[in-house]
């Protein structure tokens, strides 16, 4: 209890589903052989922490960020230029940590004291445009990010998959930096995790929460919301920038693509809503399920297509074409806002929707 | 205190101009810093072009939020799927539009803005029904659906016309440029610049001059009250909705053939273009929209000659700008 902060799953099938995730999670380098699953593992967990700390935003304090991806981009970059540029050492990763962490914070330090003040549609037209205009930047100032590129870099000695720790010899698994990697991104997203559920919970969320409910109302009790909301949206940015960091660090490269895009951000929102907004544990779900369905749902859908075209279906080949998961996925999220808006969590909670 | 007597007309409202003169004072200051006077005139004219352009398809968004508060973030995807409505009838008549006659050339032209029109109207009334019906007044929530409505369009945009860059070559008749001394303007950009500035003058006079167009500036300002006269304020809405994706879809033709190509992912670069414009325009106010739309161009436009790397975050500096001026955008009409 006291490490869930006093926010149990309140159900016992979520539970069930938590737990499998997380065991699934931490068993998956010795159940599932592959790089692809270990890849597919490490993905769900960075998810997870950027879409808990989205969810901060967007569940509890109802406010629309378009720039959640930049500051994912922030930390991915600072730890590629850093360990790019001062080479394969534990001081470059301190170095990025000391740069990118801050640069985050004082970046949505500003955007949230810019925009805040008036309402959510106005914050979410200004992150966009700032996110896009970060975008740009990162793929033209090239001699710094390596431009449309990226950067790929080399880690730490100690975490490169050509350290050997132990011998074959351990149940047949080799256990190498690749493993060690896995894990220390692991337990850094679920102590993130956590962290962002003590902050929902604590007098601090609860305020939150209350200024999502009635802004005016949380105002009127003396609260002065337009630092709430921006406090909350510095530890948003501060946590995506860790996961960013993580995501670099797992995939030893930082590109537009793998941070930046809009469509990263378009990801984000489709899992916090599809997994429950203003949970926390929405994030985990959603990611799992987002991620396991881009990863494998494709496949099916190939098969799909290959069916339809055999069977001379008009359009439909073209619809179920596996690149394009992301339009089924679309009508899902329409459907989820509009359905159940509180995401598989609320509906496995059973409680009645909540009104925002 | 003066007494008003009942005979008085209304006190004038009084006139702001200063907005007006921002752009006229930002391309006079830029004379000398361009130096040649006809690099100049090319530049602003083409500054005008595109804000012409920018402005026919921000219109409808701003008049969109100002009515009813609801803000479009699929905005963008009526503007590609206009321009790819366009290629299905530019691209099998390719042999009309490249005769070098103006008129067999507009002869294809016109069908195809009038058909892209039609098609994102039509789509307008579908999402307006489906996606936006449902959620009014819940600003969160249109966000979320209007945004899943651009995933949805933007997939389908692939599975209907593949992923490929399709080419949308100008018709001949309005390629190259009028030449006057040492002065090149393009012809396509002059044309641009007509239709904008005629779409401009309709919507104001609509606006202002109709009975309609006063409906939706009392709306704009207080929708209850409307409402209470005894006035159907949705199917209001629903009309403005409506020419508004239409107006994209005209944007998207216009900008398809502008860069000569399409693509689905223009509607994610320009949905942000256009809302910077309305930003600093300021929600629901079309002169606002339309001023804003030129001063982004023209700061893309000089700044792209002047200094190239600034232009890359030139809309967010001049965006930060405005709104440190004024807060609200150049023309605040909303009283929210």
């Amino acid at each position: 209890m006291m490490i869930l902060s006093g926010d149990p799953p309140r159900s016992r099938t979520l539970s069930i589903l938590l737990v499998v995730i997380v065991l699934a999670l931490l068993a998956t380098p010795f159940i599932f052989p592959g790089a692809k699953a270990l890849n597919v593992a490490a993905k769900i967990c960075i998810f997870a922490a950027l879409v808990a700390s989205y969810d901060l935003l967007l569940g509890y304090t109802g406010s629309v960020s378009f720039a959640h991806t930049m500051f994912y981009g922030i930390g991915s970059y600072a730890i590629a230029i850093s360990l790019y540029g001062l080479g394969p050492n534990w001081a470059s990763v301190a170095v990025a940590v000391a740069a990118g962490l801050p640069l985050a914070l004082l970046l949505a330090l500003a955007i949230g004291l810019f925009s805040l003040r008036v309402e959510a549609i106005f914050f979410a037209m200004i992150t966009l445009a700032v996110a896009s205009a970060f975008l740009v930047l990162a793929s033209q100032l090239s001699w710094l990010t390596g431009g449309e590129d990226g950067r790929s870099f080399q880690l730490p000695e100690l975490l490169r998959p050509g350290t050997v720790f132990i011998g074959k010899e351990w149940f047949g698994f080799p256990i190498n930096g690749r493993i060690l990697t896995y894990y220390l991104v692991l337990s850094a997203c679920a102590l993130m995790i956590l962290a962002l559920l003590r902050v929902v919970n604590s007098p601090f969320g609860r305020v939150l929460q209350a200024i999502r409910e009635n802004r005016f109302r949380a105002e009127a009790l003396g609260y002065r919301t337009v630092f709430h909301l921006t406090y909350a949206n510095c530890i948003a940015a501060v946590i995506a920038a860790c996961a960013g960091m993580l995501n670099a660090l797992w995939l030893r490269y930082a590109g537009p693509d793998t941070s930046l895009a809009f469509s990263i951000m378009l990801d984000i929102l489709l899992m916090v809503v599809i997994g429950g907004m203003g949970t926390i544990y929405g994030a985990i779900i959603g990611a799992a399920i987002f991620i396991l369905a881009q990863n494998y749902l494709q496949a099916l859908m190939s098969i799909a297509s290959t069916a339809a075209s055999e069977a001379g279906l008009p359009l439909l080949p073209g619809l179920l074409h596996p690149d394009r998961w992301l339009l089924w996925l679309g009508l899902l999220f329409i459907a989820s806002v509009y359905f159940f808006p509180t995401g598989v969590v609320g509906r496995l909670r059973g409680k009645p929707a909540a009104k925002h | 205190m003066s007494e008003i007597a009942a005979t008085d007309t209304l006190p004038k409202p009084r006139r702001d101009i200063a907005p007006l003169l921002l752009p006229v004072v930002l391309a006079l200051l830029m004379i000398p810093l361009v130096g040649s006077a006809s690099s100049w005139v090319t530049l602003t004219v083409a500054s005008l072009a595109m804000g012409m352009m920018i402005f026919i398809m921000a219109s409808g968004l701003t008049l969109v939020f100002g009515l009813m508060d609801v803000l479009n973030f699929g905005h963008g995807a009526f503007i590609a799927i206009g321009a790819y409505v366009a290629t299905l009838v530019l691209l099998p008549l390719a042999s009309w539009a490249q005769a070098d006659s103006l008129l067999t050339n507009l002869a294809v032209l016109v069908p195809a803005a009038l058909l892209s029109m039609g098609v994102t109207g039509a789509l307008g009334l579908v999402v307006e029904r489906v996606l936006v019906l449902p959620v009014y007044g819940q600003h969160l929530k249109q966000i979320l659906m209007t945004t899943g409505g651009l995933i949805v369009a933007e997939q389908t945009m692939y599975a209907l016309f593949g992923p490929q860059i399709i080419p949308m070559p100008l018709p001949a008749a309005l390629r190259g440029s009028f030449i006057l001394g040492d002065v090149a303007i393009s012809k396509y950009r002059l044309l641009a610049l007509l239709i904008g500035l005629v779409i401009f003058v309709a919507i104001e006079l609509v606006l202002n001059r109709t009975k309609i167009g006063l409906l939706i500036r009392a709306g704009v300002e207080n929708r209850e009250m409307v409402e209470a006269l005894g006035y159907r304020i949705r199917r209001l809405f629903l009309g403005v909705f409506m020419t508004g994706s239409a107006l994209a879809g005209l944007g998207g033709v216009m900008w398809g053939l502008y860069r000569e190509q399409v693509h689905a992912s223009i509607g994610d670069e320009l949905t942000v273009l256009v809302f910077i414009v309305v930003i600093i325009g300021g929600l629901g106010s079309i002169t606002g929209c339309f001023i804003g739309a030129i001063l982004v161009a023209m700061v893309a436009n000089y700044g792209g000659f002047l200094v190239p790397k600034l232009a890359l975050v030139s809309n967010i500096l001049l965006m930060v700008a405005v709104l440190m001026w004024r807060p609200r955008g150049l023309y605040a009409v909303t009283s929210r």
